[in-house]
């Protein structure tokens, strides 16, 4: 029997689905010169609608649908950042879809649908359907970073995106069929007592280290990021902003789940998960090649994927500190990292003249003096990524270091803060090529539109309330946690 | 009766062919249905785990898995359609606009 209660437990992948297909059916009613707006705006209260939706389910915890999904404060916080990360993506893309000429009906349909995934992804506790929502975000994001199907950079970073995107989930369901010929489930909660039961198998340890894989391909971790640099650099902007924050952090919700729930009871009792090296090396290896990586670079967008890597390094820490402490963590930085790396590639979006066309270092040059405020917003985002305080970015790290401390991680702290100095350099150099140096060529900017406008107040709201007020949303995130821990 | 680890052997040689075959293959056809074989390899596992467990359920999970393929398969042929527009070559190595 399917109660009542069932329905509101998913009901924001249901309005999401909703405006999706209403998005696609008044796409042909219109004509394609002007559907941009009306289309962007039904996108646009679709994923509001999810937003409240994901408010409303707050007050009905609990399994729905014989235990697929689960309604808890851990899923309602990742609900909360992807619905919210569409929204204001959605919003970003008006004047750039006009100035592509990009149809705009499946572009917001995608995104939309993209998301129902990511928002499924964070309440899923089922394996299998686990594997499905992760499936339908990810057949979302290829489309979309091949959407500009003319340019043979975007088609590139499409094929190259499906290509290791599928061979990751391949991997990551042979890690399913394997736990579940070790534990006779699919069923996250039943394999961690199928686990405790029987101590655990061989064959569990080959399927968390094939899970791992697959997922560590999804958020770009090393090694197993080279994939990155080049789709950054060819999807479409407004794209990248996307799916370097939303699809990333519902997996990050995944990762949680599957690696602390399934080995909760070792980590209560104290001692360390079988997964602990991997993540630790992975840990390590993103944030040093990341880091690097980025020093090196003079494309921007290039720039910002190897310190998405790096990013993606510095939540990992907070995976292998102290389960309480460390799960909280990785949910702030989570946030944190949605709202600055959103506002920076949108920045950088529309600051390409929507076109993709400069986006190199010397193209910032003198951008300061151009456009005062873009150049503002850009330094307020980059010097949160640095983490510097008074920003989301300082507290994010701060809290994932002093977590990894209190769980005796000694070395991957030092590793972590001497990468943190390396990565002030390469941000810092875009700033004094903004302000310090004079422009050698006449690049025009562009009037900021309405969408980009309120995008970026959104995204620098978030960034300095994180960063000044970080109490509300870390203790939330502490409940949260303890939820997904008993 | 067949043994469980015959299968399992199976599957697991099968998911290696494919793995091999992603690496090496340079046509971008190939390497697709390499992507698809180790996809196929899991399913043999499934249902494999489902006989020895006796549920049904890894039985059903071989359907959810072909119809997650075939939507792979629908959106990753329009992409391949779609490179070809643009470089004429569905050979990888050709595919290299974008500097690693």
């Amino acid at each position: 029997m399917i109660a009542t209660a069932d329905y509101i437990r998913i009901l924001p992948e249901i309005v999401l689905t909703l405006f999706g297909l209403i998005v696609m059916f008044v796409d042909p009613l219109l004509p394609e010169s002007r559907n941009v707006k009306p289309l962007g705006i039904i996108a646009l209260i679709g994923s509001l609608g999810a937003v409240a939706a994901s408010i409303y389910q707050m007050r009905y915890p609990g399994p729905a649908f014989w235990n697929f999904v689960v309604v808890d404060n851990f899923s309602i916080f990742f609900h909360l950042l992807v619905t919210i990360a569409a929204a204001l993506v959605i919003m970003a893309s008006f004047e750039y879809l006009r100035v592509q000429e990009i149809r705009a009906g499946e572009y917001f349909g995608l995104i939309l649908f993209g998301t129902v995934g990511m928002a499924l992804m964070s309440s899923a506790v089922e394996l299998v359907l686990i594997f499905i929502a992760l499936e339908i975000s990810s057949i979302s994001t290829y489309i979309l970073a091949g959407f500009r199907r003319r340019d043979a950079g975007s088609v590139e970073s499409s094929l190259k995106y499906f290509l290791l995107g599928s061979f990751a989930t391949a991997f990551f369901l042979y890690g399913i069929a394997l736990m579940f010929g070790a534990t006779g489930s699919t069923d996250i909660p039943q394999i961690a007592s199928a686990l405790r039961l029987n101590g655990a198998p061989l064959l569990a340890y080959v399927a968390y280290a094939l899970m791992f894989v697959g997922l560590g391909f999804k958020i770009a971790s090393a090694p197993f990021h080279v994939w990155t640099p080049d789709v950054y650099e060819g999807a479409p902007s407004p794209v990248v902003a996307f799916m370097s924050t939303a699809p990333k952090m519902a997996v990050f919700a995944v990762l949680l789940r599957i690696l602390f729930v399934t080995e909760s009871p070792s980590l209560l009792a104290g001692s360390r998960p079988v997964w602990f090296w991997w993540v630790w090396g992975s840990a390590a290896v993103s944030m040093t090649l990341g880091n690097l990586g980025a020093l090196v670079q003079n494309n921007v967008k290039r720039m910002l994927a190897y310190s998405a890597i790096a990013h993606a390094g510095y939540l990992l820490v907070a995976f292998a500190a102290a389960p309480e402490a460390g799960i909280s963590a990785a949910m702030f930085y989570a946030a944190s990292y949605t709202a600055m790396n959103l506002g920076a590639f949108i920045v950088v979006s529309h600051f390409a003249n929507a076109g993709e066309r400069y986006v190199t270092l010397d193209d910032y040059t003198g951008l300061g003096r151009r456009s005062p405020l873009l150049a503002m917003t850009l330094t307020i985002f980059l010097i949160s990524l640095i983490g510097i305080p008074a920003t989301a970015g300082f507290f994010a790290k701060f809290y994932v270091f002093s977590a990894a401390l209190k769980a005796n991680l000694v070395w991957l702290t030092i590793i972590a803060v001497v990468n943190s100095a390396i990565g002030a350099y390469y941000y810092l150099r875009v700033i004094v090529a903004m302000y310090m140096r004079d422009s050698t060529q006449e690049i025009p900017v562009m009037r900021v539109p309405a969408g980009v406008t309120a995008t970026l107040l959104c995204s620098v709201a978030a960034v300095i309330y994180l960063g000044i007020l970080p109490g509300r949303v870390l203790e939330f995130a502490t409940r949260s946690a303890q939820s997904l821990l008993r | 009766m067949v043994p469980l680890h015959y299968y399992l052997l199976l599957s697991a040689i099968l998911f290696a062919c494919g793995v091999t075959g992603f690496l090496i293959k340079r046509n971008i056809i190939t390497i697709f249905m390499s992507i698809e074989l180790m996809l196929n390899a899991v399913n043999l596992s499934f249902v494999a785990f489902a006989a020895r467990w006796h549920v049904l359920s890894g039985q059903v999970f071989v359907f959810f898995v072909m119809v997650v393929a075939a939507a792979e398969t629908a959106v990753g042929l329009a992409i391949i359609i779609a490179v070809y527009r643009t470089r004429e070559t569905l050979n990888v190595d050709q595919v290299n606009l974008l500097k690693l």
